[in-house]
């Protein structure tokens, strides 16, 4: 089981709050961190993988429901 | 302030010149019961059967095989409920794209409620359907009927209905496609045995859908029994509208070629530009295979609500396949099935009374709108 580096709750934030929240505060740990988001609007889950996918980052595998491990490939 | 520019053609065309004069001209001999054997009826009546026979022809079926219904989604659920109710006794299995419109997945709802099952096939990045995986599904025990649509009428990309539909004939399953979207635009692949169709997507009037069974196809009504359109559709079908809706179909049949030869360059050229002028923009669908009048594109960390909004008030209307602008707080099955980013999305679909000025006056705006919300966000750029 992962142990993020940090965490950002977007709990109850609709999209695309959760996502900016990524964007934000990824680029400020060191690569090789994983942030957790944990975030619970329906198209998070979607759209966080998809932002993974255009900057070239890495979620990594399912965990619970509303839980997005990204880890800082660069 | 200039007009809306009207982008929303996907959901309704405005209406075509022809279907307005049909329209009005069916109003004196389009009221009577057509199934009435007095005078007024067998007017009426005439104008339903020529209104058929030409939707007919421009399907290239028997007039006897097409069914008016009350809407493009009333006839995908006829189509699916009773292609499956037809079949009921070779299965209860529905194989389905991932992509279908809402209709369909809510009639596959409806069957899967009641016992049935309703099987998804994945889709790619550009939104086509995975063929290997639809092949082994519709060869799969226990299947009543495959359901796929023509083009997507959210991102635009052409299914592969030729070899969807071979693999179908092979295994005995009748195919349903809804071709609401390629209808009086692009040629409808071959192959079907359920066919369904909008109105008011070619140009037509609201309220009026077309079934297409083919005969030999097993199709039993969904309904409570009803004599009229052969059993398929229940109560008085709207007669001036549909007249009016076969008008629109020919008349746009016969620009088909034409509208899509002056609109696709437009399109063309939103999907270039927007790649260039908008950072951080995902253009989604095929961008070849595709209608020639559709484009999607999702902006990353923009509000989709928002987006329409800021167009709305600079004269664009346009529609978002994001979460925060469905009635469900969903977002679009489509774009999650596809894996493409769902928020800040916009639809533009293009039709015949669109100008290049409007397209040119879109592009040269919606950086700056993007940039805006962007920034209000706190997001750079």
């Amino acid at each position: 089981m992962t142990v993020p580096d940090q965490v950002l709750d977007c709990r109850g934030q609709r999209c695309p709050l959760p996502v900016i929240a990524l964007a934000k505060h990824l680029p400020h740990l060191p690569v090789g961190a994983v942030l957790r988001v944990l975030a619970d609007d329906p198209a998070a889950a979607n759209d966080i993988a998809a932002w993974c996918r255009m900057r070239e980052q890495e979620l990594l595998g399912p965990t619970q429901p509303h839980v997005h491990d990204v880890l800082r490939r660069h | 302030m200039s007009q809306e520019a009207y982008f929303d053609a996907a959901a309704a065309a405005p209406w075509h010149p022809v279907a307005r004069q049909a329209l009005l001209a069916a109003l004196d001999d389009g009221w009577a019961d057509p199934a009435k054997l007095y005078a007024a009826a067998r007017r009426a009546a005439q104008l339903l059967d020529a209104a058929r026979e030409a939707v007919a022809a421009t399907l290239r079926v028997r007039a006897d095989e097409v069914s008016f219904t009350s809407s493009g989604t009333t006839a995908a659920h006829a189509a699916v409920l009773g292609g499956l109710a037809g079949r009921a006794g070779a299965g209860a299995t529905l194989v389905h794209s991932a992509v279908e419109h809402s209709a369909v997945l809510h009639a596959a709802g409806r069957h899967a409620a009641g016992g049935g099952a309703a099987v998804p096939v994945a889709v790619d990045r550009v939104g086509r359907i995975d063929l290997d995986a639809w092949r082994a599904a519709v060869t799969g025990p226990d299947v009543a009927l495959a359901a796929l649509l023509s083009a997507s009428h959210e991102v635009g990309t052409v299914q592969p209905v030729a070899p969807a539909a071979a693999a179908c004939a092979a295994a005995g399953v009748p195919l349903f496609v809804d071709a609401a979207q390629s209808v009086g635009r692009i040629p409808v692949p071959a192959g079907w045995s359920i066919l369904s169709a909008s109105a008011h997507k070619w140009g037509g009037p609201p309220g009026v859908g077309v079934l297409v069974v083919r005969k030999g196809t097993r199709w039993s009504s969904p309904y409570p029994p009803d004599e009229r359109e052969m059993g398929r559709a229940p109560g008085a079908p709207g007669l001036p509208a549909i007249v009016a809706a076969a008008a629109a179909l020919r008349a746009a049949e016969d620009e088909a070629a034409a509208q899509a030869a002056r609109l696709a360059p437009l399109v063309d050229r939103i999907r270039a530009t927007i790649a260039a002028r908008v950072p951080d923009v995902e253009v989604v669908g095929d961008p070849v295979d595709r209608l020639p009048h559709l484009v999607t594109f999702s902006c990353l960390y923009v509000d989709g609500e928002a987006l329409l909004h800021e167009l709305d008030r600079r004269g664009f209307a346009v529609s978002s396949g994001s979460s925060c602008t469905s009635s469900t707080l969903r977002p679009s099955h489509v774009l999650e099935a596809m894996g493409v980013l769902s928020h800040g999305n916009v639809r533009v679909s293009l039709h015949r009374e669109t100008t290049e000025d409007q397209v040119d006056r879109f592009l040269a705006e919606l950086p700056d709108v993007v940039a805006t919300l962007r920034a209000e966000a706190g997001m750079p750029r």
